[in-house]
Formats: C-alpha cells, sequence, structure tokens
C-alpha cells in the first residue's frame, strides 16, 4: 500500500509540474511509464513542448512519432477525434471522458471533509469532537477469520445454546428416574365433557332457527357449544389455578368450621345455668384480666393507666350501688333463714365475699411501690430457712435442687436474702410452724419428707459449726472424721429408722462387724439420690478423701473377707438394691481420686452427687474398718485397688438408677492408672481362684445394661492389653469348656430315637396307664448310626457337620450389587411382601409396578408442556410454602 | 330372668353383594405365620418357572412382500397400523389388528429407503433410491382413482434416510447431506454438509424437537440444530454407526446401533464418553428404537436376533430369535409399549410381545394384583442363585451360542494381553482405558 501511495504521489508531483509549470523543461527520468498520460495532455494542450521532448526523450522517439503519424492520418479524416489515453496504470488517474480534477488522486482525509464542518454552527460540538477523535485514532480493522476457523466458532456457540436448553429437561428426567412408579401416557385426557368443538369440529349451523339461535347466544356471550363455561368464567378459571383454587377452599372451610365451633362454644357456654360455673368463670377472666393489666403496666402505661381508672370506676360504682350487700331483697330473706339454714349463711358469706373482692382496691406496680415494702418485711417473716439452705450449697444450676421446695410463692425472693441463712440454729424452728401454717397447700409426702431431711441437716450442721468449722478444709481433716461421724450421727437416728429401717438391716447381714452407728448414715443415701439434696454430699465429702489410705491399710487382712462377701453381696441385695455392693465394690478405688479433683470445682451437677453418694458408702464401710484397726499398716503399696477392679468389671446397675441419672455417671466410672506389672501375678491368681470358687457368679456377668458396657469401654483406656484379656476370660477353663462343647455338638448330632407308641392302642388307656414295654419296644425307631464324625480323631478340633449342601444351593453366597454390606441385603430379604403377613393396603403399596401403561393408548413422547408443568409447580410449592409460612405466623 | 343371647352384627361378617370379596377376618401376628422368607423364596421360585413357562414372545408373523422389508414406520395417531417399504420399492400398510395387509403400493424404483408417518397422521412420506422424496395419503385411493404420490420431490443424490419433525410440517432427509425441508417447498430449507458424503440415518429428537442427529459414514455421529445454519458437534468412534435414536422421555440422551456389535447411549451434552455400552449382540447392529416410555430400547442386527435392553443396563434382559428369521433389517417399538415389530431379510414382518411373559388383553384386579405381587417377589430375591439361573436362561440357536462364547474368549484373550503388556512395562505408559473410552476416537467441535 505504502509503495503505492508513494507512486501516486510522485506522478502528482509531476503531473503538477506538467501543469502549473508548462514550460519549465525539467521531466525526471523515473516518470517513464507515465509517458502515455502526460503526452496525451501535452497533446492536447500544446504542441510545442512534444520538440523538448523528443530531443531529451530518446527512448520514445519511435513511439512518439508513431502516434503523431497516427494523428496527422486521423486529422485527414476531417473529424478530430477524442482519444482514449492508453492504460499503463491503475485507473486512478483515469477519466473516462479524459477530464482531470484537480487533486483527483488525492487520498481523501477525514479533516477534508470536516474542514467545511468547523466554520459551519449548526453542526453540535460533540459531533465535532467525536470526528476529531475519529480522526486522531488510526486503528485498522483486524482480518477476518478464515472460514473454517469462523465455522467453528459459530458451532461451538450453537451447541452450546443447544445443550444449555437441553439441560433444562434435568430436573423432569431426574425426578422421573427416581419416581416410583410413572404412569405414562404423561398426560392424561381430562375426564368429564368434552367441549363441543373438539367433538364435531366440521359441524355448523344450517337452518335459520339455528342460526338464530346461535346468533342470540353468540350475542350474549353464552356458550355455544354445549354446556361448558361462558367466557366470563373461563377467564376466571384460568385466572385461578387448580391447586391454588383448592388450597383457597380449604382455608375457608377451616375458618368457617372454626367460626361455628367458637359459635357453638358460645351459644352453649351461654345456656350454662350453673351459678358456680360463672362464678367461676368469672374469676378466671378477671385474673386473666389482671395479668394482662399487670403487663400492660410494663409495656403501654398510658393504656395502663385508663384501664387502672376504667377498673376504679367500676369499684366506685360497686362501692355505691347496694349490689352484693345485705339490703337487696333476696339479701333480706337469707338473713331471715340464716338463723336457720346453714347454706343461706353461707350463702350470705359468698355475697359477702364478693363484695369485698369487687371494692377491694386493685395494687399495681403503678401504686405498688408502698405496698411493697410492707410485703416483703411480711414475707422475710414467713419464709422458712432451709429453702435458702437448698440454694446456699452452690447447687443453683443443679434443677433438682429447686425442685419441690421452690414451690413456695416467696422462695425466690428469698433466695436472694442469703443473710438469713447464716442465722442457722436459731431458725431451724421455722420451716415446722410454716408448714403448720400453710393450710390451703396440699402437701405430698415427698414434700414433707425433704421438710424433715432439711430441719435435721440443719441440726447437724449446726452440731458440725461447732466441730468441724469449714468443708474446704476436709483433707486435713481425715483423721478426725471418724469422730465426726460419731458426732454426727446422734441427732439422726430417730428420725431415720422411722423412714426406712430395712435397707440398714441388709447392710448389717454383708457386712457383721460394722459398727451400730454407721448403719443409720447408709440409708440416707437412698432417699437423698431420690430427692436429689446437694446437701447430703456435702457432709460426705468430708469422709471420702479418706478412700484411699484407709484401703490400703486395710488390703493385707481384708481380702478373704471380701472375697466371701462379694459373691452373697448380689443375692442379698438384688432384692432391693442390687447396685450398691457392685457400685462399690468397682468405685472404691476410683472415688477417692475423683472426689480429690472435684471438691474444689463445687459439686454442680446430679452425677457427681450420685458419685458423691456411691463415694459416700464406700468411704462409710472404709471407716468402719479403719474403726476396727486403727493405724495399721499405713505404708501399704498404693497401687492395690487395682486388685479389686478385676471384679469391677462385674459391676451391675439397675435401670432406676440409670433413670434417676439421666446419664451415665462419668465420673464414677473413672477407674484409676494401670497397675504395675509387679502385681500382675497375684492377681491373676487370684482371678481364677475367685472364679473357681463362684460359678453363679456368671449369671450377673450376663445382665449386661447400657451403663455396664461403657464402664468397660472407660476402664480399658486405663487397663493394660493382658489385664483386660484376663479379666475377660477370668476363671474360665478353656480345655475343658471345649471338651464339653464337643461332647454336647456330639450328642446333639446324634440321630434321635423315635418314639411311635401310642396309649390305649391294643390295650388299656387312661390316666397312670403306661404303654406296655413290648409295645415300647415295638414302636420305638432307632435310627441308623450316623457315619463317624469327620473330627473323631482330632481331638482339638470340632468341625460341624451341619452344612447342608442342598441348601446352599439357594443361597446367596456374594453380596449382590447395590447393597453396601449384608445387613441391608439381609434387611430387604427379610421384610415380607405377601399378605400373608401385610395387611391388603400395604401388599398393594409394596407391589406398585414402576410402570403403568394403560392398554390401547398411545404414549406420546415427552412434550414441552411438560417442563412449563414442572416449573409452575415448582413456584406453586414455593408459593404455598409460603403462604403456611404466614398462616403459621 | 336375664337371658343371655349371643348377638352379632351381620354387617361385620355378611357382605353386601355377591360382588363383594368375602369379608376374612386376618390375624396378622408373625408367630402365626413363620418361614416368611422361605414361603416368599418359594413362592419367588415358582414365578420365575411359571415366567419362563409362559414367556412365548412372537404373536404372529406377517408376509407379503416379495423383497426384504428394508424399513418399517408406526402410525403417529394409530396404533393398529404399520408400514412397510421393501427392497424392491413397494410399500404395504397392514392392520395389526386383523394381521393383514390392507395397501399396496409400489412407491419407488429400487429401494424404499425411509419411510415416516406425518404427525397429523393423514399422510406419509417415503424416500427412495430413485432419487424422490414421495408424500403418500394414508387413506387407500377411492374406487378408480389412480394410486398416485401426493407430492413429489425429485432430489439431485439418493436419499437414504428420512424423518419428520413431531410437530410441524418439516421434515428431514440424508444423503450425500443432511437436509431440512419444508413440506411445501421443493428445494431444503436447510442443508447441513460437515466434510462427509455419505449419511446413513437422520433423526428428530422428539422432545426437542428441533434437534437432529445423523450417523455419517465416517464413522460419526454428527448433532444439528435445524435453527442454525451449521452443524454442532460430531463424535468420531471407532466404527460406523447404523442408526441413532432418542430417547422419547429424556431429551438429552440417544443411542446408536454400532457395527461392533454394541449400542452406544449418549448424553448430547458429553460425546466425549458414552453413558452406557450395551453388549450382547454377536454381529452389527442394523437398527433400534426406544420404547415410548423410554425405559428401555430394541435392537435388530445382523446375527439375527432382536435384543431389548434397559436404556442403562449393560447387557439385554431379552432375546428374540425364531428359525426363519434372517437378518434383522428394522425394527419398531410400538406407541402403546406392548408390542415390537421387526421386519427382516427374509420377507417377513413379525410381531413379538415387548414382555415375554405377560398376559395381553385386560386383566381382572386380583389377576394384576397377583402378577404384580410375583413381578415383586421376583425383584426381591433376584440375586439367589437358582433363581438368577432360572430367570436369566435363554435358548439360543447354537452359531449365536458359539459366537458368544467365542466373542467373550476372544475378549478375555484382548484383556489378558493388555494387562501382560502394562505389567511388562514402565507404569503410566500403557494407561487404563475403560469400555466405554475405548470405541469413541475423537470429539469434532
Amino acid at each position: 500500500m505504502a509503495k503505492v501511495s508513494k507512486k501516486k504521489v510522485s506522478k502528482k508531483s509531476v503531473r503538477k509540474s506538467s501543469t502549473v509549470t508548462e514550460k519549465i523543461a525539467e521531466v525526471k527520468p523515473d516518470v517513464v511509464y507515465d509517458d502515455g498520460g502526460d503526452d496525451e495532455f501535452l497533446s492536447k494542450e500544446d504542441g510545442n513542448i512534444s520538440s523538448e521532448e523528443e530531443e531529451e526523450d530518446g527512448g520514445g522517439k519511435d513511439e512518439r512519432k508513431r502516434q503523431k503519424l497516427l494523428e496527422a492520418i486521423s486529422a485527414l479524416g476531417g473529424k478530430r477525434q477524442k482519444k482514449l489515453g492508453e492504460r499503463s496504470e491503475a485507473a486512478v488517474l483515469m477519466s473516462e471522458f479524459t477530464v482531470n480534477a484537480e487533486g483527483e488522486g488525492d487520498k481523501i482525509d477525514l479533516s477534508d471533509l470536516i474542514g467545511s464542518m468547523e466554520k459551519t454552527s449548526a453542526v453540535p460540538a460533540k459531533t465535532k469532537k467525536q470526528l476529531k477523535n475519529l480522526q486522531h485514532s488510526n486503528k485498522t480493522i483486524e482480518c477476518p477469520l478464515s472460514k473454517q476457523e469462523s465455522e467453528r466458532i459459530q458451532r461451538d456457540v450453537a451447541f452450546r445454546k443447544a445443550s444449555t436448553e437441553v439441560t433444562r429437561w434435568k430436573d423432569i428426567i431426574k425426578q422421573n428416574q427416581r419416581a416410583e412408579q410413572l404412569v405414562f401416557p404423561l398426560d392424561k385426557e381430562p375426564t368429564g365433557p368434552r367441549p363441543m368443538e373438539r367433538m364435531v369440529t366440521g359441524w355448523k349451523a344450517q337452518t335459520p332457527l339455528e342460526q338464530e339461535i346461535f346468533a342470540l347466544l353468540s350475542a350474549n356471550k353464552q356458550p355455544i357449544n354445549d354446556p361448558i363455561l361462558t367466557p366470563a368464567e373461563e377467564a376466571s378459571m384460568r385466572a385461578m389455578s387448580l391447586e391454588e383454587a383448592k388450597i383457597r377452599r380449604a382455608e375457608l372451610q377451616k375458618a368457617r368450621a372454626l367460626q361455628s365451633y367458637y359459635e357453638a362454644k358460645t351459644r352453649r357456654e351461654r345456656k350454662i345455668k350453673s351459678k358456680k360455673y360463672h362464678k367461676v368463670q368469672n374469676k378466671a377472666k378477671r385474673k386473666e384480666f389482671l395479668k394482662k393489666f399487670e403487663e400492660m403496666v410494663k409495656t403501654d402505661p398510658a393504656a395502663a393507666l385508663e384501664e387502672l381508672s376504667k377498673i376504679e370506676l367500676a369499684r366506685m360504682q360497686e362501692r355505691m350501688s347496694l349490689k352484693h350487700q345485705n339490703s337487696g331483697k333476696w339479701a333480706k330473706s337469707k338473713v331471715i333463714m340464716a338463723k336457720y339454714d346453714e347454706g343461706a349463711r353461707k350463702a350470705m358469706q359468698q355475697q359477702l365475699e364478693v363484695n369485698k373482692e369487687l371494692t377491694q382496691k386493685l395494687v399495681t406496680a403503678l401504686n405498688r411501690e408502698e405496698e411493697e415494702e410492707e410485703e416483703e418485711a411480711v414475707d422475710e417473716e414467713v419464709l422458712p430457712d432451709f429453702v435458702n439452705d437448698a440454694e446456699q450449697g452452690l447447687h443453683c444450676s443443679n434443677p433438682w435442687m429447686r425442685g419441690k421446695l421452690s414451690e413456695d410463692p416467696a422462695e425466690k425472693e428469698l433466695s436472694e436474702n442469703m443473710d438469713l441463712i447464716t442465722e442457722g440454729p436459731g431458725a431451724v424452728g421455722n420451716p415446722a410452724e410454716e408448714e403448720e401454717e400453710e393450710e390451703e397447700v396440699v402437701e405430698t409426702e415427698e414434700e414433707t419428707l425433704l421438710r424433715e431431711f432439711d430441719s435435721r441437716r440443719k441440726r447437724r450442721q449446726a452440731h458440725e459449726a461447732v466441730t468441724a468449722p469449714v468443708p474446704d478444709q476436709e483433707e486435713e481433716e481425715e483423721p478426725q472424721v471418724p469422730d465426726q461421724e460419731e458426732e454426727e450421727e446422734p441427732p439422726v437416728p430417730d428420725q431415720e429408722e422411722e423412714e426406712e429401717p430395712p435397707v440398714p438391716d441388709q447392710e448389717e447381714e454383708k457386712e457383721p462387724q460394722v459398727p451400730d452407728q454407721e448403719e443409720e448414715e447408709e440409708p440416707q443415701g437412698p432417699d437423698q439420690e431420690e430427692e436429689k439434696e446437694p446437701q447430703v454430699p456435702d457432709q460426705e465429702e468430708e469422709e471420702e478423701p479418706q478412700g484411699p489410705d484407709q484401703e490400703e491399710e486395710k488390703e493385707p487382712q481384708v481380702p478373704d473377707q471380701e472375697e466371701e462377701e462379694e459373691p452373697q453381696g448380689p443375692d442379698q441385695e438384688e432384692e432391693k438394691e442390687p447396685q450398691v455392693p457392685d457400685q462399690e465394690e468397682e468405685e472404691e478405688p476410683p472415688v477417692p481420686d475423683q472426689e480429690e479433683e472435684e471438691e474444689p470445682q463445687g459439686p454442680d451437677q446430679e452425677e457427681e452427687e450420685l458419685s458423691e453418694f456411691t463415694s459416700l458408702l464406700r468411704g462409710i464401710a472404709d471407716s468402719r474398718r479403719e474403726a476396727e484397726m486403727p493405724e495399721a499398716a499405713a505404708d501399704s503399696c498404693p497401687t492395690d485397688p487395682s486388685a479389686r477392679l478385676e471384679e469391677g468389671l462385674l459391676r451391675v446397675r439397675t435401670l432406676e438408677d440409670m433413670e434417676l441419672l439421666g446419664q451415665p455417671a462419668p465420673a464414677t466410672e473413672q477407674l484409676p492408672p494401670v497397675a504395675p506389672q509387679a502385681d500382675t501375678a497375684r492377681k491373676r491368681k487370684r482371678g481364677i481362684e475367685l472364679k473357681e470358687v463362684l460359678t453363679k457368679e456368671t449369671q450377673v456377668i450376663k445382665v449386661p445394661l447400657a451403663p455396664t458396657m461403657e464402664d468397660t469401654e472407660d476402664s480399658e483406656d486405663r487397663l493394660d492389653q493382658r489385664g483386660l484379656i484376663k479379666e475377660a476370660f477370668a476363671g474360665d477353663d478353656v480345655v475343658s469348656d471345649f471338651l464339653k462343647d464337643k461332647r454336647k455338638q456330639e450328642d446333639a448330632a446324634k440321630p434321635q430315637v423315635v418314639d411311635l407308641t401310642l396309649p390305649g392302642w391294643g390295650e388299656w388307656g387312661g390316666t397312670n396307664l403306661k404303654p406296655s414295654r413290648n409295645k415300647r419296644r415295638r414302636f420305638r425307631i432307632k435310627a441308623a448310626p450316623p457315619p463317624p464324625r469327620r473330627d473323631q480323631c482330632l481331638p482339638s478340633i470340632i468341625m460341624s457337620e451341619k452344612r447342608n449342601s442342598s441348601i446352599s444351593l439357594h443361597q446367596v453366597n456374594s453380596l449382590p450389587f447395590p447393597f453396601q454390606n449384608h445387613a441391608q441385603f439381609e434387611s430387604t430379604i427379610r421384610a415380607p411382601l405377601g399378605r400373608t403377613w401385610n395387611t391388603e393396603q400395604t401388599v398393594r403399596k409394596i407391589s406398585k409396578p414402576k410402570v403403568v401403561t394403560q392398554l390401547g393408548a398411545i404414549i406420546e413422547p415427552m412434550s414441552r408442556e411438560e417442563l412449563l408443568k414442572d416449573r409452575k409447580q415448582v413456584t406453586a410449592g414455593s408459593a404455598g410454602r409460603v403462604d403456611s409460612w404466614k398462616r403459621k405466623r | 330372668m336375664k337371658v343371655k343371647l349371643l348377638s352379632r352384627n351381620p354387617d361385620d361378617y355378611v357382605r353386601e353383594t355377591k360382588l363383594d370379596i368375602q369379608r376374612v377376618p386376618r390375624n396378622y401376628d408373625p408367630s402365626l405365620h413363620p418361614f416368611e422368607v422361605s414361603r416368599e423364596y418359594t413362592r419367588a421360585l415358582n414365578a420365575t418357572k411359571l415366567e419362563r413357562v409362559f414367556a412365548k414372545p412372537f404373536l404372529a408373523s406377517l408376509d407379503g412382500h416379495r423383497d426384504g422389508v428394508n424399513c418399517l414406520a408406526k402410525h403417529t395417531t394409530n396404533l393398529s397400523t404399520l408400514l412397510s417399504g421393501s427392497c424392491d420399492g413397494e410399500v404395504k400398510v397392514w392392520n395389526l389388528t386383523k394381521r393383514e395387509c390392507v395397501r399396496t403400493l409400489q412407491a419407488h424404483e429400487g429401494f424404499v429407503r425411509g419411510m415416516v408417518v406425518r404427525h397429523c397422521g393423514t399422510s406419509f412420506f417415503t424416500v427412495g433410491d430413485d432419487k424422490t422424496i414421495k408424500q403418500w395419503k394414508i387413506e387407500a385411493p377411492a374406487y378408480g382413482e389412480e394410486e398416485e404420490p401426493l407430492n413429489t420431490i425429485l432430489g439431485k443424490t439418493v436419499f437414504t434416510g428420512l424423518d419428520h419433525h413431531r410437530k410441524e410440517g418439516v421434515f428431514a432427509t440424508c444423503g450425500q447431506q443432511v437436509d431440512v425441508w419444508d413440506e411445501q417447498r421443493s428445494s431444503p430449507i436447510r442443508s447441513f454438509t460437515w466434510g462427509v458424503d455419505s449419511f446413513s440415518a437422520v433423526r428428530f429428537n422428539p422432545v426437542e424437537t428441533e434437534l437432529l442427529a445423523s450417523c455419517a459414514s465416517d464413522r460419526s455421529i454428527v448433532l444439528y440444530d435445524m435453527r442454525e445454519p451449521a452443524p454442532l458437534k460430531k463424535v468420531i468412534m471407532t466404527m460406523r454407526s447404523n442408526t441413532v435414536c432418542w430417547n422419547p422421555m429424556e431429551a438429552y440422551y440417544f443411542t446408536c446401533s454400532n457395527e461392533d456389535y454394541n449400542l452406544y447411549t449418549y448424553d448430547m451434552r458429553h460425546l466425549e464418553k458414552p453413558i452406557t455400552v450395551h453388549m450382547d449382540h454377536v454381529s452389527a447392529v442394523l437398527d433400534l428404537d426406544y420404547s415410548p416410555t423410554g425405559k428401555e430400547f430394541v435392537s435388530a442386527s445382523f446375527d439375527k436376533t432382536i435384543r431389548i435392553f434397559p436404556k442403562d443396563g449393560g447387557h439385554s434382559r431379552e432375546v428374540y430369535h425364531t428359525k426363519r428369521m434372517q437378518h434383522v433389517i428394522c425394527i419398531k417399538w410400538s406407541a402403546d409399549n406392548k408390542y415390537i415389530l421387526s421386519g427382516s431379510d427374509e420377507m417377513n414382518i413379525r410381531l413379538w410381545k415387548a414382555n415375554a411373559a405377560e398376559k395381553l388383553g385386560v386383566l381382572a384386579p386380583r389377576e394384576r394384583q397377583a402378577a404384580n405381587y410375583s413381578r415383586k417377589l421376583k425383584e426381591k430375591y433376584q440375586h439367589h442363585p437358582q433363581i438368577k439361573r432360572i430367570a436369566n436362561h435363554r435358548h439360543l440357536p447354537k452359531i449365536i451360542y458359539h459366537q458368544t462364547r467365542e466373542q467373550r474368549v476372544m475378549k478375555e484373550a484382548r484383556r489378558k494381553k493388555e494387562r501382560n503388556v502394562r505389567k511388562h512395562s514402565r507404569p503410566g505408559t500403557v494407561p487404563v482405558v475403560s469400555e466405554k473410552e475405548k470405541h469413541v476416537v475423537t470429539v469434532v467441535k
């Protein structure tokens, strides 16, 4: 391009020179190719130059001569003809009419065009600017892509479009693949009368009468064809889809039903004549109103004030009127009757009460302040102290602790006033008095019991306060503890023995050496457990820390004793509280550690309390022993508790216990760390001994309760593997068991003798008559001895002869494809399908075929309407959801 | 004195009409009905056996053609009408209920290559070796009228396939290129070419009705959109596909019958790899047709058998064959999902049941319940070896049986070799190529 333009420029310059400075005889040598053109001009304009040119241009001489000649010849013809120039270059310079405008071959610039525009004011500035910008930008348009390339792009775009279009079907396809049952054809023709248009397409009104009728009908916009609907009706039908209409109708129905229920109810209530009913009703209403009013006082004081004034007004009116007083006619008659009639007197009294009520001044937050103070003063006196005690023990988070006691109305206020508690022993008397005073509240036995407990505790605490100052110092107090117990106990027995006499007896059986005083402590346990009182553990905690030390001391001497005791334990105690001894045995070691850890944190949770309780029992037992042999062998090794752990796995808890706990008690189940290896030998020996002695023990093990399992799991963490296995198989005489097992299997495999004797046949029959031996022999069929067992000569192997090849032929031997595990597959097989096992409906539901087709119906391919339908359903579903949500709100 | 009498409400035990089922008090206590699994197993076994006993799929043979049947067409609105075109250019209209030929017409010179009934069911189109497209009325000409087409279009080249749009007056033909025609015009409204000069089949998508698929001789399947000027995409396979068929219920799935004995189901959005490879035939698969429910399809093969495949199953659930049936050239699944029609080389059209053991006709409610129950039982116990054995047993002609075995041996040998090659070459150099990937050469955009 550049080259071409250059040429043009050069040509231009030539031309200019030739035209403007005609006579200047300067012709550049490189203009050779333009000769023809120039010549033409020259020949036209001037003849002189040609001679000059001839002189200079040697090369073009001949040609020129020839041309001249030609010209001359043509001039001879008379008429001068215009000649077309020869064409030696691109035709830019050529004009058909050989007319050449100035600057014809010039490249036209945008500026050339715009030039004039600059001057004209009519052109808006914006366009000018745009054009200027255009002028400056010299970007070229990219050359177009090759055909293949562009086609490929086209295809790609088209494919993408098509695939997105097709993807719209994804939901429907998925849905259909997952559907339990598909019914074809998909779009069923709606049942009911079909519009006439569809039935008869070609029919037309022909007779004049028909035409008239149709004209009339169409004029009135009535349905022309058969039944159906007017345009208006159809429009309305279209406006509301069937589902929406159904939903709407259901709503309306519901509303109507509710309204009618309400009406019926009010009508019925109005008809009730019972005075009492209305009285109660009114009272309830009043209460309700008051409640509302209270709320209103908080939320909307202005309205409340209004209400208040209204109430006030009503009260005033009541006070002014003589209603509900003894001046009415009825009242007078009653007064007369009152002397003789009890009922009349009561009626009078009631009336007066009503009056009192109505004229009573309403107490609200607005006018309450003065009254409150008085009330508080009163309440403080009235409330029992023990309530505060319950709160004092840091057990506020424990819901059990707030149980029955919190029902006292004034309790809340009380809990705040902690100061009163500290008054201690002085206040002990109060609760009892209070209970007597409370006449309206019908107290359950439990409550009374509770109160008693509390009062008792109170007393004890007061006692303690003298002897042992604070429970935090427990660990230091260890040596004192037995003394404490003894001290504590004296007040208790009177009450305790009344409540639960049987339990101590058991305990006595179990441990005959136990001092009498201690028995009384133990029975407390169950009660406390049930009632969940926090205070009990507090005391007990003090005793607990002794646990390990005492045990350690005991161990060397005690074991024999224990072993004897333990087997008996469950048998005796199963009747009432089987868990107690077992727990004890188990938990002996864990308890002390735990307690030491947890006490500082404050035993908030029930579980902990429970564990504390059990540990308490333990501690008591220990302390008993300690009492027997005080300060004995204090240096015995601390690992001994693990020796007991072996049996600990046998722990059994009752379900009731668990229920009380709510959860498996985690604290109690922790076991002490693994015992060192040195001790294992002795342990093993012991375990086996135990088992040999106790063959019945296994039964106890076989009562596996959930917590027991967890227990063992927990213990696994702490036990070493060997110890665990040893415990698991403790007392198993494997070899003899195996032999026994084998013998059993052999016996089972032996064919049985079949006795077909029928009494009474061929001889006398009746009670106490046996068929004769002869007969029995005859009818007894002995089976042939089985082939020798395959494991006959293999003493250490049991080979089952049960495998039946004929059955295995029918059994599935590998897991079929869609199933993940055997259990899944088996569960599908296990559930029967037939109507022998299932109800008619179920069977029908189960055996529903996946695809249902209608006989003789053409199944059309899926149509686009399905897509729309699906979308509509989705939107309708979401709308419905919104509706229901709204309704809920 | 009060006399105690037994009194019962007859409503509890007397049925209202004699047509009612007798009221039977039932006790569903499982302890009273023990051995449920084994009892049901026995029932399932019996049901399976009975199914095999009743499996008689062959219904009728329609004979009348004087040359091999080359194409079949279902009537779109009438179940009992079938059209067939033979290799001598004859078209026959059949009444299936009477099992007789209603009308015969000489449509073309040479083969009738393709035939399709217009969506309204009043006329049908045929293409033949004589380079013409003809439109015919379904109804036979009245007495004295001449048998002549409604419309004839002379093409430049031979047409090999034909399909009609489901709703509009548009049809597509294939030959040297794929053409889309308006019924009203004598020249195609669209003409697609893509470097191939021979197509064997073209099909409209019945759901997304503007899409088309065609099989070309360069082993490719090409997709088109009628609205676009250019084709969409093509996939080239290792061997040539003979026909292609769209799933009538699932817009983007189509299946092609291939020369390599297999059928391939593709998702048109992902042509890189077929979704399922359906194997079982032992020779080239010539034709296939989907069931109108879109759950299964039937294929016709050069190995003289018809097989029914579940749409997502790799192997056929059923194989039909008869002694006299030769290469099956064309096949159709009837629009009510009950029958299969096959046209074969030996001039016969055969009518089969789609479910071999199904009882035809109206079922009594109890019959239907029993059938449902036994179907469910069979399904439940299908994995048990005995039931599986009985249910899957099919008698096959000797040749096919041996060929199947041979195929299996060959396949096993190839696999073994591949395994050995892999074992003895540097890891990673011989990658594992799945069966699905094996058959696709490339996807051309």
